[in-house]
């Protein structure tokens, strides 16, 4: 100690007063993981969204004509989705309580189907049920007098909903009602409640908690869909996301689409606010072990049997009457003489590579497979080099991250279809280029990509990056051999999920992709908009292969996907 | 020769080292001892260069290390935890310095060989480290750490997470190698038996400073303050105030005490009242049988009812009424009357 202390005392001084040059370079690497994620974000979302702000609060937008247009379509839209939820809650009560309660052959697998839908791309969904029950749908074919009508209709648009959400209320509430203490309903029923008692008293009561948040999430899902009420509704149906597709593409009236998406954007806002409130707050009282058992009395085994095939039968309709359809024809093509060839046929799917005059394409439609499936790569590409920053940084939050997160994941929030609208106003002479759309794409896929990554890095115990540091890892060393090793599963399930929400992304895609460059959704849309049994085949076709490249990925997502990684 | 020169850190406005100085000469061990929250894990993170410090530095060999990152230091870390990667298996995780070193393929192979073989888990090369038992997965991180031979270990409760009777072997295990390999190390631990069991010098680290540094033997000997009296567990500490040149009041009696320090009259004091009786035959159960002879009135008497006797192994630890205690070899009766001559030290 002796001989250093002379040098050792200036040392000292110096390092005394020393400002820490950790803190600086602390700053320095949140900034860097930051800058590329907020650019983008700003320049795409942030900025196209004061436009459309700044366009909706002038004087020429508020008058008093559009303003009762806004309440209007604000109106249905609102009733829709209760009627929806109401519906959804119908069958997904009885479900949830079969789920929860009931042990019975092939549950796991109807667990599944029942999850599907929720996956799939509102086009496929839609051009399932018109495979099904539209006027060139196979009940149509079975039943040729039968002169009821299903698309176009209200019926159809409650059905799709129901159809898509029911998951949420097997799995919310079924998770809490499988998770309720038995001996709480044996207590009551010793107190001498009898079972509607048991229901009224003790069951729903403590569901009530989840009961609200997931039909606050089928709600909300409800209230922003466009895709189905489109399709399968038509545009008569005007609810906020439809009309502001009309107002931009068909009676163009910018300044209304915008004020609608303003009212939009708040109404989700404040139905997320809702959600995240009503999600804090539903901790249920746990029995760690499952209370299943198989049906035992007469009732429980009609009830179970007869949901079962209710449940499989409903879910499985749709999503196998659009390969089917595909492959049979059911009636002449458009301008087809003579003889028609009714049964299989792979016609439908040969045509998609032949570029016919007076088709509604300008290049064979399986190029639109192409691109669809080269927007999807480069949406992945972009959302992981973005993705993966933002979330290291909200992996180990600081103040600034608390601001942030929220501000990332607003995109959520607002509809596909504003999206595309921010995108037409801001940057509308650039519409023609068609890399645009991977870009519209990324900012969809963006917070999802987020919320994969974010729990597997903060799943990293940091002392795994101090024991490499200490063991002579320099910082890429440790991301290299530490962090991505770790994270390959993580970035995989990130990957598909970028990859499939481009895949299905309809909303923003109708609005921003040129017609010459066409994606699939965008392609089964125009297939499905236009007369003669080609086209419409061609539709089935385009969507049975959606269908399936998104099957394929979910059970891709599923396989990488770590088993504690938080749900969305 | 690693030196640490009058290091502060404050953490949330809060003090969490106030200029801690010391240094650690080849081949000797310190362990650092001390509650949780007293500073030391910070300590070892700033020597490691995870953390940085608000004034003072680290040197080695007269060498500044303020500007030298983490991995640069050559300074191997073993953690409580383990901090094993778990998706590498045995002989990756040890392999794991050597390949960040570029080290030639042979050479590698035969440092894991023989870092394996000085902890005992040669044969394991291929199991997954999340298969091993605790015991098995520390060992592992030993291994990792002395593979690369760095110019200094340090430990951060590395036996925490373990249970009583494995703690002694992987204790005694880990005191060979370091003697065997001469690294310098630091060892952070709140067990005085492992600090006791390991180090050269021991140093207490009380509210973000170092209270007492010195041999085991000799802080056992000179705890110098209640505080490092109470936490090693030495005795009786007991407040009282100084009377005369070496006579202290306290509730129980009057004690004399040597001492070196020059107290004033009327000082508030700690004096330490060791356990263990001053000799054998001075322990007397007569009520009011008279000191034996050559003993004056100021002897350090304590005198009392017993209440509470427990057994202790090779000794009972036998309470007073008045709350203090002695070690005796044989078990006086509860409510019996009892006289010790104990040994008192002053704490100052």
């Amino acid at each position: 100690m002796t001989q250093t202390s002379s040098h050792g005392d200036t040392e000292t001084r110096r390092s005394l007063f020393k400002i820490s040059a950790f803190s600086v370079s602390l700053w320095l690497k949140r900034i860097l993981l930051w800058i590329f994620p907020l650019t983008f974000l700003a320049i795409l979302f942030f900025y196209p969204l004061s436009k459309i702000l700044a366009l909706t609060f002038d004087f020429n937008t508020l008058t008093s004509e559009n303003i009762q247009l806004a309440f209007d379509v604000l109106r249905f839209t609102l009733y829709q989705a209760i009627l929806s939820t109401l519906l959804t809650l119908l069958l997904g009560l009885p479900s949830a309580y079969l789920f929860a309660r009931f042990d019975f052959r092939g549950k796991a697998l109807l667990r599944a189907l029942t999850a599907v839908p929720f996956m799939l791309p509102t086009v496929v969904v839609a051009a399932g049920f018109t495979a099904l029950l539209g006027p060139r749908g196979l009940i149509h074919a079975i039943f040729p007098l039968s002169s009821f009508n299903f698309i176009g209709t209200l019926t159809a648009i409650l059905i799709a909903h129901v159809f898509y959400n029911t998951t949420i209320i097997i799995r919310v509430v079924g998770n809490a009602l499988s998770s309720l203490d038995p001996k709480l309903e044996a207590a009551a029923r010793s107190l001498g409640a009898d079972t509607f008692h048991v229901w009224w008293k003790v069951i729903i009561p403590l569901l009530r908690p989840s009961l609200l948040a997931s039909s606050m999430l089928v709600f909300l899902f409800d209230f922003t869909s466009f895709g189905v009420i489109l399709l399968l509704g038509g545009s008569k149906f005007s609810t906020l996301e439809v009309e502001i597709y009309l107002r931009i593409l068909k009676l163009p009236n910018l300044s209304l689409a915008a004020l609608l998406s303003v009212i939009q954007l708040l109404c989700t806002l404040i139905f997320s606010i809702l959600y995240t409130r009503l999600v804090s707050r539903s901790t249920t009282q746990l029995a760690p072990r499952p209370t299943q058992q198989r049906p035992k009395t007469f009732q429980q085994k009609l009830f179970v049997t007869v949901f079962a095939v209710l449940l499989t039968a409903f879910f499985l309709a749709p999503l196998s009457a659009l390969p089917f359809r595909s492959l049979f024809r059911l009636e002449a093509d458009r301008g087809q003489r003579g003889e028609v060839q009714y049964g299989f046929t792979t016609d439908y799917y040969t045509e998609l590579f032949v570029n016919r005059r007076g088709s509604v394409f300008y290049v064979p439609p399986i190029r639109a497979t192409v691109n669809s499936l080269t927007y999807a790569s480069a949406t992945v590409i972009l959302s992981i080099l973005l993705g993966f920053p933002a979330a290291f940084a909200l992996a180990k939050p600081t103040r600034l991250e608390r601001i942030l997160d929220p501000l990332i994941m607003l995109p959520l929030g607002s509809s596909a279809v504003m999206l595309g609208l921010g995108f037409i106003i801001t940057y509308g002479k650039w519409l023609t280029l068609p890399w645009l759309v991977p870009f519209a794409h990324t900012l969809v896929a963006l917070p999802f990509v987020i919320r994969t990554l974010q729990p597997a890095i903060a799943s990293i115990p940091e002392r795994l990056r101090q024991a490499a540091s200490s063991l002579g890892a320099s910082p890429f060393e440790v991301w290299k051999n530490i962090d991505f090793p770790i994270l390959r599963r993580a970035t995989l399930a990130a990957a598909t999920f970028a990859f499939t929400i481009s895949l299905g992304e309809f909303g923003a895609t109708l609005l921003i992709s040129r017609p010459e460059y066409p994606t699939i959704p965008v392609a089964i849309e125009r297939f499905l908009s236009q007369p003669g049994g080609l086209n419409y085949g061609q539709a089935m076709a385009m969507a049975t292969l959606l269908m399936t490249l998104t099957l394929a990925s979910i059970l891709l997502i599923e396989k990488f996907r770590l088993p504690n990684s938080g749900e969305f | 020769m690693l030196e640490i020169h009058h290091i502060f850190k404050t953490y949330e406005g809060k003090p969490l080292l106030r200029d801690i100085s010391f240094q650690v000469d080849i081949g000797e061990t310190v362990c650092l001892l001390g509650a949780s929250g007293s500073g030391k894990s910070t300590l070892l993170r700033i020597v490691a260069g995870l953390e940085d410090s608000d004034a003072g530095f680290i040197s080695f060999n007269d060498m500044d290390l303020t500007s030298t990152a983490p991995h640069l230091r050559d300074f191997g870390l073993v953690f409580q935890d383990y901090a094993l990667f778990p998706h590498l298996n045995v002989n990756d995780n040890v392999a794991f310095g050597l390949k960040m070193r570029r080290l030639p393929q042979t050479e590698i192979a035969g440092r894991v060989a023989s870092s394996l073989d000085m902890v005992d888990l040669t044969g394991f090369e291929t199991r997954k480290v999340t298969d091993l038992s605790g015991g098995e997965q520390q060992r592992v991180a030993l291994a990792r750490a002395l593979a690369t031979r760095p110019r200094l270990l340090m430990f951060d409760e590395p036996l925490g997470a373990l249970d009583r009777a494995l703690r002694e072997d992987l204790l005694n295990e880990l005191r060979s190698i370091l003697h065997r390999t001469e690294i310098p190390a630091i060892y952070v631990t709140h067990d005085q038996e492992e600090a006791f069991t390991l180090a050269d010098r021991v140093l207490i680290l009380h509210d973000g400073a170092i209270l007492r540094e010195g041999t085991p033997a000799d802080v056992w000997a000179n705890p110098e303050s209640a505080f490092v009296a109470k936490f090693l567990g030495l005795g009786n500490v007991i407040d009282g105030e100084v009377l005369a040149k070496n006579k202290v009041q306290t509730q129980h009696r009057l004690f004399t005490v040597k001492c070196a320090h020059k107290h004033s009259t009327g000082e508030k004091v700690h004096v330490l009242v060791r356990p263990l009786p001053a000799e054998k035959e001075h322990v007397s159960t007569a009520p009011s049988a008279p000191l034996p002879k050559g003993y004056d009135v100021n002897a350090n008497v304590i005198q009392g009812v017993v209440s509470d006797v427990i057994f202790q192994q090779d000794r009972f630890k036998v309470t007073f009424d008045s709350g203090i205690y002695v070690y005796l070899d044989e078990a006086p009766k509860v409510g019996q009357k009892l006289s010790v001559k104990v040994k008192v030290e002053c704490l100052a």
